[in-house]
């Protein structure tokens, strides 16, 4: 086997691509090979590091050294210096790297490292080579459990981790889980949400395109665990790289004979296909999400019957989102007892967060569940960019709430934030500094749910767009006092009368942004 | 059983009862729009939301089954608000020219701002305007007035599995619209109008011919005859606030007479004629091993319906031509003989319960007589309104009968407008046309209700004839269906002769019916054609003395060249895109 001293990972997600980390990891082998490094140091492809809007990034091994906004001009500094002199390049350090991506395989309780359960393997392993992920102890889970455990075992595990649903409202998965084995069926299937459309949020494509065996290897758990025989990933059709991923992920897992006929010669038998989604928003919620899986108008259906009792084609389905998944091989592999040790007592585990907005360091981060919106804004998302201050954060995505200052010091988990009005959603995280215009936030949330409100409820329909026309009349300063009380006045009819959750959620943005930031809203009204 | 309470009283009711239905047995009425009681609820509109104690957000009335234990709450001031906060949108985003719109005082939206007590307007009217849909012979489709309930498409595609109806675009900018929205005109849509009944606004109508009809009436130097549906007589009363299911033939009769038609025929006649050219044709088909089963023609919509997704079955369907045109063609020729009226001066009205009957009427090939056969249909809705413009209440007019030669009528005739009704006139004459005896017991109940699908077997003197009867086309599929299997597998099936009729109920659901009715509604009518068909002198159509003076002076003997070539049609292919003819 060919030791090598140095291992170069650069990350190979959706954003480095569009700023040409293809051409900059051609160039590093090209410019290895001309010093004759090229068997001593490898460039490998992995997914996210976790850092956004920073250009091409790449990180050295065994040291540890991030480098951002690498471009084709400093290759041949880079390569000279650090890997042929073994002098870092200062300039294109980045130097916040540390602080967000140490990351623990035991919990050590400092605040800067990230315990990483579902992004373990993301920006380590090549998410294209299968042996890898198996290398990392990949399938070692669904092994553990075909072999050890009966699926009302896998159930109870993840019953008794405490895992919710990943997807935005905290459902218990176990229980989802419990409802889908007791439910009568010939033929189950499993589905994995991965239609990820809530605004400023990348969680489940970083996973999908760092970690894709994982994913499968959570829904073959939860196949093994229902007693279903097919799986779907209903995938965002713009995540063409995680399309491409995924897909290369499950012809290998067949070709290894982890998926199709008789997996790991148990009597298990499971297969995974990949359904792209068209592009609206509306599908993330699952019923729309059967509609369009079926190759219908992407509406939502009426609950009850819920999915687990008559889902995709009238039969018995599990839908659970990608992070969600992502979780359970952990939890099937160390023991339900290791996973509650993170995070809080009514919410265990940890959650991925996208912090945007105007932070010093933008990008993906894991953290425990239960930790305060102040150490994520200040301590991994580096605090407010050019020294401004903090004015507010829109938590969960378009369809979360806004919040002041004043809610810093809450811990976030999906049930402490129902206290105070919020939700932990996506897990998104949109930071604000004092310059924000509040009225134009909301404008622009408000913009988006008109924009993709499905049109089947009146509510909705007719809500999104007559709070569409007040807002944009109160940003142009033709509004007036009562145009607020309209506002509340439209989303409690919708929150009250809408179909699915798109319509009823957008009470959130509203009450709260009116209820933080009011005197900026009657500073605009007449 | 279920236990509940609905504004604090107590309430029993069977388990799957939604809270709509258990509130009404509680004495409460939730207000509705877009719920319809022959639909499977869509819940588009959320103005029947009520509270249900522990729960943070209301439930839809009309799609949310009542659970044990519930606490419902149905007038609070929070579902007041929020239900008059979600009309206020809606009509911010209707067109409301209430007083010269064709639903005037027949609106659902209308009466439910009067219902929630809406006298002031919140919103000013805020919506993009469109054209108008007018590319169909037979229906208007008005997007302005569209409120998105979905009726129409759930119909169409549920009940009629035509699917020539479906949203496009999305959110605000969602509409109804034909697959490629280039008209009804251009689609697959059927005519049959199922979508104009089911509309609670004025967005799906008629197209309207009164305007011409007026004119023609008002011409000294036109001769304007009329004939009427079986089926218009069980439902013009309706119009007129008259109980549902009133017969009223006689005063149909009279009230067109004083309306200005210079003759006052009915298109009962020539369903009697019908039943002798049909009846001939199937007994011809058994006895010289033609192609069984034969399937009637009398319903447009299914015609148009078989021509574009079950051509293969054309060969199998009559070659007679409906009521409505068999009228049409003999206005013009037989009726122009015997009164030495220049046919190209005389208009040929129908009054009919279907908006499909407008497009058959201007099919090509129906100009038999040298002329377009049939000058203009109205449909129930339209004559209601002449005659009310015209100063004529329904109520008030006396029962006279039709004109000769092209009035008398039996029973036969009459119940053409119930489903099943012309497989058993047709059962009536073909006993009698294959024994040379008459059938002593008429009714033949078996093909008669609302059943989707009827069966009977009627022993004809040891010829055991295998019937069957379909209503509405989601029905007609399942019959056609086995048809095709069994013509496929075995090259023959097991049918004689199938009724299909495109309308749920059949004619007495028409397109063209009055609106705001329902299936029960619709079953009252068929009842009452029933009832006039136990009165008559007459019940089977060979009896009738005027269809026996019709083929003596005119056109010789059933299925004779004659009658061919002026009562006889044919069929097209259609493709499934935009429903034009591929193939003559």
């Amino acid at each position: 086997m060919n030791i090598v001293r140095n291992h170069i990972l650069i990350s190979i997600d959706a954003g480095t691509l569009m700023a040409g980390a293809r051409a900059v990891e051609d160039a590093l082998i090209k410019e290895l090979t001309k010093y004759g490094l090229d068997k001593e140091v490898s460039v490998l492809e992995t997914g996210s590091l976790g850092i956004t809007g920073r250009g091409v990034v790449l990180v050295v091994y065994p040291e540890g050294i991030y480098y951002a906004d690498v471009t084709i001009k400093d290759v041949p500094e880079l390569v000279e210096e650090h890997l042929l002199k073994g002098r870092p390049l200062k300039r294109l350090i980045l130097t916040e790297a540390p602080k967000r991506t140490i990351i623990t395989k035991e919990k050590t309780g400092l605040l800067k490292e990230q315990p990483r359960i579902v992004l373990k393997n993301c920006g380590f392993i090549n998410p294209e080579n299968i042996d890898e992920y198996i290398a990392a102890g990949g399938y070692e889970a669904i092994a553990k459990a075909l072999q050890t455990m009966t699926p009302e075992d896998v159930v109870n595990e993840v019953k008794e981790s405490g895992l919710l649903g990943r997807g935005g409202a905290g459902f218990p998965t176990g229980l989802k889980w419990e409802f889908a084995i007791k439910t009568p069926g010939d033929e189950k299937f499993v589905i994995c949400n991965a239609d990820e459309g809530e605004p400023g949020t990348f969680k489940d494509r970083l996973i999908l395109e760092g970690d894709p065996h994982k994913l499968l290897e959570g829904m073959l758990i939860a196949g093994y665990a229902i007693r279903a025989t097919t799986g779907f990933v209903y995938i965002r059709g713009e995540y063409s790289l995680s399309i491409e991923r995924i897909e290369k992920a499950i012809s290998d897992a067949r070709s290894y004979g982890l998926l199709g006929k008789n997996i790991l010669e148990s009597n298990f038998s499971f297969d995974i296909f990949v359904k792209k989604g068209a592009g609206a928003y509306v599908c993330g919620e699952e019923t729309a999400l059967i509609e369009s899986l079926e190759g219908k108008r992407g509406h939502p259906r009426n609950k009850p019957p819920f999915p687990i009792n008559a889902g995709l084609w009238g039969k018995p389905t599990l839908v659970n989102n990608v992070e969600t998944l992502a979780n359970v091989p952990e939890i099937i592999r160390n023991g339900a007892a290791w996973y509650k040790g993170y995070g809080t007592e009514k919410c265990s585990g940890t959650k991925v967060y996208t912090i945007l907005g105007h932070v010093a360091t933008p990008g993906l981060i894991e953290t425990e569940m239960g930790t305060t919106l102040k150490d994520i804004i200040f301590e991994y998302g580096g605090g407010i960019r050019e020294g401004k201050a903090f004015k507010g954060a829109l938590i969960g995505g378009a369809a979360g709430a806004f919040i002041g200052p004043e809610m810093l010091d809450v811990k976030m988990d999906f049930i402490n934030l129902r206290e105070y009005a919020a939700a932990l959603g996506s897990g998104a995280i949109l930071v604000m500094n004092e310059d924000t215009d509040m009225v134009d936030m909301l404008k622009s949330v408000l913009h988006f749910f008109k924009h993709e409100s499905c049109g089947h409820c009146a509510p909705c329909r007719l809500g999104t767009a007559k709070l569409v026309d007040i807002i944009d009349e109160i940003a142009a300063l033709k509004g007036k006092k009562e145009d607020l009380e309209r506002m509340v006045e439209i989303t409690q009819a919708m929150k009250n009368a809408s179909f699915c959750p798109l319509g009823q959620s957008v009470s959130l943005p509203v009450s709260s942004a009116l209820k933080y930031f009011r005197d900026e809203f009657m500073a605009r009204v007449s | 059983m279920i236990k509940a309470t609905i504004n604090n009283i107590e309430v029993e009711v069977k388990e799957g009862t939604t809270i709509l239905e258990a509130a009404k047995k509680a004495g409460f009425k939730i207000p509705t729009l877009c719920y319809h009681p022959d639909l499977k609820p869509k819940g588009s509109c959320g103005i029947c939301v009520v509270e249900v104690e522990g729960f943070p957000s209301m439930k839809r009335a009309c799609m949310t089954e009542l659970v044990n234990g519930w606490n419902v709450h149905t007038n609070t001031a929070a579902v007041r608000a929020v239900r008059k906060e979600l009309l206020e949108l809606i009509l911010a985003n209707h067109e409301m020219d209430c007083p010269t719109c064709i639903k005037n005082n027949r609106c659902e939206l209308q009466s439910l701002a009067a219902t929630l007590g809406i006298t002031t307007l919140k919103y000013k009217q805020s919506f993009e305007k469109k054209n108008l849909d007018n590319s169909s012979m037979s229906i208007v489709r008005n997007p302005n007035k569209c409120i998105l309930c979905e009726r129409c498409i759930q119909v169409c595609e549920e009940i009629q599995t035509v699917n020539a109806l479906a949203l496009s675009k999305r959110g605000s900018e969602t509409i109804i619209t034909d697959a490629f929205d280039e008209g009804l005109g251009n689609s697959v849509c059927v005519n049959c109008g199922q979508c104009t009944v089911f509309c609670p606004v004025g967005a799906l109508y008629e197209k309207s011919d009164i305007d011409k009809v007026w004119e023609a009436i008002n011409d000294p130097e036109k001769h304007v005859v009329v004939q009427e549906a079986p089926a218009i007589r069980a439902m013009l009363g309706e119009e007129f606030d008259m109980e549902p299911g009133s017969l009223v033939a006689g005063k149909m009769h009279a009230a067109l007479r004083r309306m200005g038609f210079d003759a006052v025929f009915d298109t009962n006649f020539t369903a009697d004629l019908t039943i002798l050219e049909e009846g001939t044709e199937i007994v011809g088909r058994i006895k010289n091993n033609g192609k069984l089963p034969v399937i009637t023609s009398c319903s447009p919509g299914w015609i148009k319906f078989m021509e574009t997704f079950y051509p293969h079955l054309s060969e199998y369907v009559s070659t007679a031509k409906s009521p409505q045109q068999m009228f049409g063609a003999l206005s013009k020729t037989y009726y122009a003989e015997i009164k030495g009226i220049p046919p190209e001066k005389i208009v040929s009205v129908s009054i009919m319960p279907c908006t499909a009957k407008k497009f058959e009427s201007k099919r090509p090939e129906m100009k038999d007589s040298g002329f377009q056969d049939v000058d203009f249909v109205l449909t129930t809705r339209e004559i209601a309104r002449m005659l009310k413009e015209a100063g004529i209440d329904l109520k008030d007019m006396p029962d006279e009968p039709a004109d000769d030669p092209m009035g008398q009528y039996t029973g036969a005739a009459t119940i053409f407008g119930a489903t099943g009704g012309v497989m058993e006139a047709a059962l009536r004459s073909a006993y009698f046309l294959v024994t040379g005896k008459e059938l002593e017991d008429v009714d033949i109940v078996a093909v008669r209700g609302m059943d989707g699908v009827k069966e009977a077997e009627i022993d004809v003197e040891g010829l055991k004839l295998k019937v069957a009867v379909a209503h509405g086309l989601g029905n007609a599929r399942k019959i056609l269906d086995k048809v095709t299997r069994q013509l496929e597998k075995e090259g023959r099936s097991e049918y004689h002769a199938i009724e299909i009729m495109a309308c749920p109920g059949g004619c007495v659901g028409g397109g063209g019916q009055p609106w705001g009715s329902d299936m029960a509604m619709r079953a009252r009518r068929g009842e009452t054609l029933y009832k006039e068909d136990k009165s008559l002198p007459y019940r089977r159509s060979h009896e009738n003395p005027s269809i026996k003076l019709v083929y003596e002076k005119y056109l010789e003997k059933p299925n004779s060249e004659k009658a061919h070539h002026l009562l006889h049609t044919h069929y097209y292919k259609r493709n499934k895109i935009d429903g034009k003819v591929v193939q003559e």
